[in-house]
């Protein structure tokens, strides 16, 4: 809770105000649009769903009821289990959990089952980081890491008809136009079948509690280039390595199936599924993402190349912002080391 | 005049308490002590005895390593006491000054232009003013057996609150040309002369330069590091494995051309006492070795103030009980920052000065601050990246450097420029760290490993 009263003792005399406390919360911060847009969006399907024409305030209700315990029940077991590895191992609490666990339950879907909300947390702190020496140490985004976990072990929570919450409401039945594909499970069909672009932009479908919105996470987006938390060349060249490759399917797609995914417009993958989501708060992770300045170059182009090319081809799991983003945490100290490599090629050039 | 170099990495630190352009003359103090630590990598053999008489520019001790390199009183009088820390270590020689005229060694007084390099060594050795000349890498005393491939003076300095150099070296301009002079001969006609980029004030220009060549002299544009001589070695003529550049900062260069002119070793400076808990932040002209009481006197604030010799950056901590050093140009005092602040990582943060934007401070970029010694946080891993490059004005990797520092790989760290920085050249990266890692901490262990084992 405090900013701690210690003074400098060796090095420099003073010090940026800044710590990673301040860091990570700025991320909270930036996460918060996701996070009430979500509720929001929780309650606005459900009622879409009944057929019910309800306002504002009963969708956020809704959503905030079913939202919260997801996001009490990832803060308590994984701090939880940070406090239990600081007293073992006889150091501070970490800030890091701070994000993560905010984050894990963005990513999941709101039917998600609380214990296997705790089974994340868990699992994405033991094996996600403190495996590793802690906060600063991981190879993988924690979050992300925890969300596949469930992806692999649990496909029948974690996949399907469980984006909206069927809670039975009295006196109502399920509409007969409801459908629980996203529109991931309808581009890899037929793109022409995915709901309109304005409805993917302010994220008015179905999908994991935090990733709907491309709005609101351009929000968020916006609070971390601005404030410098967040790199924006990562953001950037997921960007553009998702339009490249989305442009290079356009044309080879095969023409005599019009309605084909290699079809979809470049754009529109930028509002599917949860790229912007990954993009601006998983890719950014910086202890996964490439420390070097052009690595992160690098490393953003491929997150968005794969991710489309994942969306694509791969039947069994049109969304591939997870795997593309996990795929790279591990080639980030390859794309590193090249970097490096290079600079001292030069330099020995230079010399 | 050379193409200008223009640097916009960095960061200018503004902080409350900058000198005034007044200079008081201080009485020398009761005691006075040469101090063998600043000297670094210095082992010294005392060459007097406890009541032994000195005249100013006497040898007091040499170094162990290079005999014929000998640190000389800055006054004359009586050899008070020797001061000796762990393991017998040297720590200081204090001296009881002449209460009257100051009494001299007397040398011949020499023109540098008509000296041979061989001869002009000799007179640096036997002055006492070799040690004014430093070497890079490890910033140690330059040894008088090698040949350097060039010398640097940088004319001006950036870091936060530093002490005008324009405006020292306006006081004894022609010690200061005569000192060019021999460092000319000295870098057989390499010598680098770094100014600022667009002058001001009292910033010298090329008019103050009659002994150098005007493609010599290089203005360099840019927020601090900018004036740090490592930059501008880097820039100009980097450094590779078995390279050495020798670097001498203008007051010193001053101290050498009055050995030139008047035959004497004067070691009088001008100091800036500067930072908020100062009252009236000015210069001030001292000799070396004289006590801080009599610098700070009553002119600071607080009682809970530190007491820095140097700037916020690089500086080492001192006390009201120490003695000038060496080689101090600037005495900073600040708060000491021990409360613990309830929220402070919540708080806008309108006061409080950061590169990040996360405080609300970045809307008054031309504000100074009066900041005190708090860390603002704990120590942890390395989290955030990119933040070294932005204030790191080198074709270097700050965190691959570091990271391979803490393996103690030697290769490595020689492949990415150990022998080119300095701690200094770091301490912006120790400021701007999110984890609050002890960056020049880390430099200086890998720049003495390379040293020993490289």
């Amino acid at each position: 809770m405090f900013v701690p009263g210690h003074t400098t003792e060796n090095g420099v005399h003073i010090r940026d105000a800044m710590d990673l406390k301040r860091t990570m919360f700025t991320v909270v911060i930036a996460l918060i649009p996701t996070l009430l847009f979500g509720m929001w969006n929780v309650g606005y399907q459900h009622y879409l769903a009944y057929g019910m024409e309800v306002g504002f305030w009963e969708n956020f209700v809704f959503g905030f009821v079913r939202v919260m315990p997801i996001v009490v029940v990832s803060y308590a077991v994984g701090l939880g289990v940070e406090f239990a590895f600081a007293v073992a191992k006889g150091h501070q609490v970490n800030e890091g959990y701070l994000v993560t666990g905010m984050l894990i339950p963005l990513t999941l879907p709101v039917t998600v089952p609380l214990w296997m909300v705790a089974l994340a947390a868990v699992f994405c702190v033991i094996l996600g980081k403190e495996i590793f020496g802690g906060t600063g140490m991981n190879f993988m985004n924690p979050a992300l890491l925890a969300r596949a976990f469930l992806f692999f072990a649990f496909p029948a929570y974690m996949t399907g008809d469980i984006w909206t919450d069927l809670s039975p409401e009295p006196g109502h039945a399920l509409v007969d136009a409801w459908s629980g594909a996203t529109n991931l499970v309808a581009f890899d069909t037929n793109y022409t079948n995915m709901s309109s672009v304005s409805n993917m932009f302010w994220g008015f479908e179905q999908g994991s509690i935090g990733e709907t919105s491309v709005f609101a996470i351009l929000i968020g987006a916006f609070i971390l280039i601005a404030t410098g938390v967040g790199s924006w060349k990562i953001m950037t060249a997921c960007c553009i390595g998702l339009l490249g490759m989305g442009l290079f399917l356009n044309l080879v797609a095969p023409a005599d199936i019009p309605t084909h995914a290699m079809h979809t417009p470049a754009y529109y993958h930028l509002l599917l599924g949860s790229f912007a989501f990954g993009a601006v708060y998983m890719a950014t992770d910086p202890v996964s993402a490439a420390h070097t300045e052009t690595g992160k170059w690098i490393y953003g182009i491929l997150i968005g190349a794969f991710t489309v090319v994942l969306r694509v081809f791969n039947p069994a799991y049109p969304e591939g912002v997870m795997l593309s983003i996990l795929l790279m945490n591990v080639f980030a100290p390859l794309i590193d080391h090249m970097v490096v490599e290079r600079h001292i090629k030069t330099r020995l050039r230079r010399a | 005049m050379a193409k200008p170099i223009t640097l916009h990495k960095g960061y200018d630190i503004k902080l409350v308490g900058e000198a005034e352009f007044t200079t008081s003359d201080l009485p020398v103090s009761e005691v006075v002590a040469i101090k063998p630590p600043d000297f670094p990598g210095l082992v010294p053999k005392l060459m007097v005895g406890e009541g032994d008489e000195i005249l100013a520019g006497q040898p007091l001790f040499f170094d162990k390593n290079n005999p014929q390199i000998k640190f000389v009183s800055s006054v004359s009088g009586e050899v008070a006491e020797v001061v000796r820390g762990s393991k017998r270590r040297i720590m200081e020689v204090r001296l009881i000054p002449d209460r009257g005229e100051r009494r001299y060694v007397q040398h011949e007084p020499a023109d540098p232009l008509i000296l041979s390099r061989e001869n002009i060594i000799n007179r640096l050795l036997e002055g006492g003013c070799w040690n004014y000349i430093r070497q890079r890498p490890f910033s140690l005393i330059a040894n008088p057996e090698d040949t350097p491939k060039s010398i640097f003076v940088s004319c001006f300095d950036t870091a936060p609150l530093a002490p005008d150099l324009g405006y020292i070296v306006d006081f004894e301009k022609e010690n200061f040309q005569t000192g060019l002079a021999v460092l000319n001969q000295l870098s057989v006609g390499n010598l680098h002369i770094g100014v600022r980029g667009k002058a001001s004030g009292k910033d010298l220009t090329e008019s103050d330069f009659k002994q150098v060549p005007h493609e010599h002299i290089h203005p360099v544009q840019g927020p601090h590091p900018a004036g740090n001589v490592g930059i501008q070695i880097h820039h100009l003529d980097p450094i590779k494995k078995g390279d050495i550049v020798w670097y001498v900062h203008p007051q010193d260069v001053i101290i050498i051309g009055r050995l030139f002119r008047e035959g004497r070793y004067r070691a009088d400076r001008v100091v800036a006492l500067t930072g908020s808990s100062v009252k009236a932040p000015q210069y001030f002209r001292a000799v070396t070795g004289q006590t801080l009481a009599s610098i700070l006197n009553t002119r600071t604030k607080a009682d809970t103030a530190r007491i820095i010799q140097g700037n916020v950056l690089t500086g080492t901590t001192s006390s009201a009980d120490d003695f000038l050093s060496h080689y101090t140009n600037q005495i900073t005092v600040i708060p000491e920052g021990d409360e613990p602040e309830f929220l402070g990582w919540l708080t806008p943060g309108i006061k409080k000065l950061s590169l990040s934007r996360t405080f609300f401070s970045w809307l008054f970029p031309k504000r100074n601050y009066q900041l005190d010694t708090n860390m603002h946080g704990e120590e942890r891993a390395f989290v955030m990246t990119g933040q070294y490059d932005q204030v790191l004005p080198m074709n270097i990797m700050p965190v691959v450097l570091l990271k391979s520092i803490l393996a103690r790989d030697i290769e490595r760290m020689e492949q990415l420029g150990i022998y080119e920085v300095s701690e200094e050249d770091f301490a912006l990266c120790e400021f701007v760290c999110t984890s609050k890692i002890e960056v020049q901490r880390i430099i200086s262990e890998g720049l003495e490993l390379v040293r020993l084992e490289g």
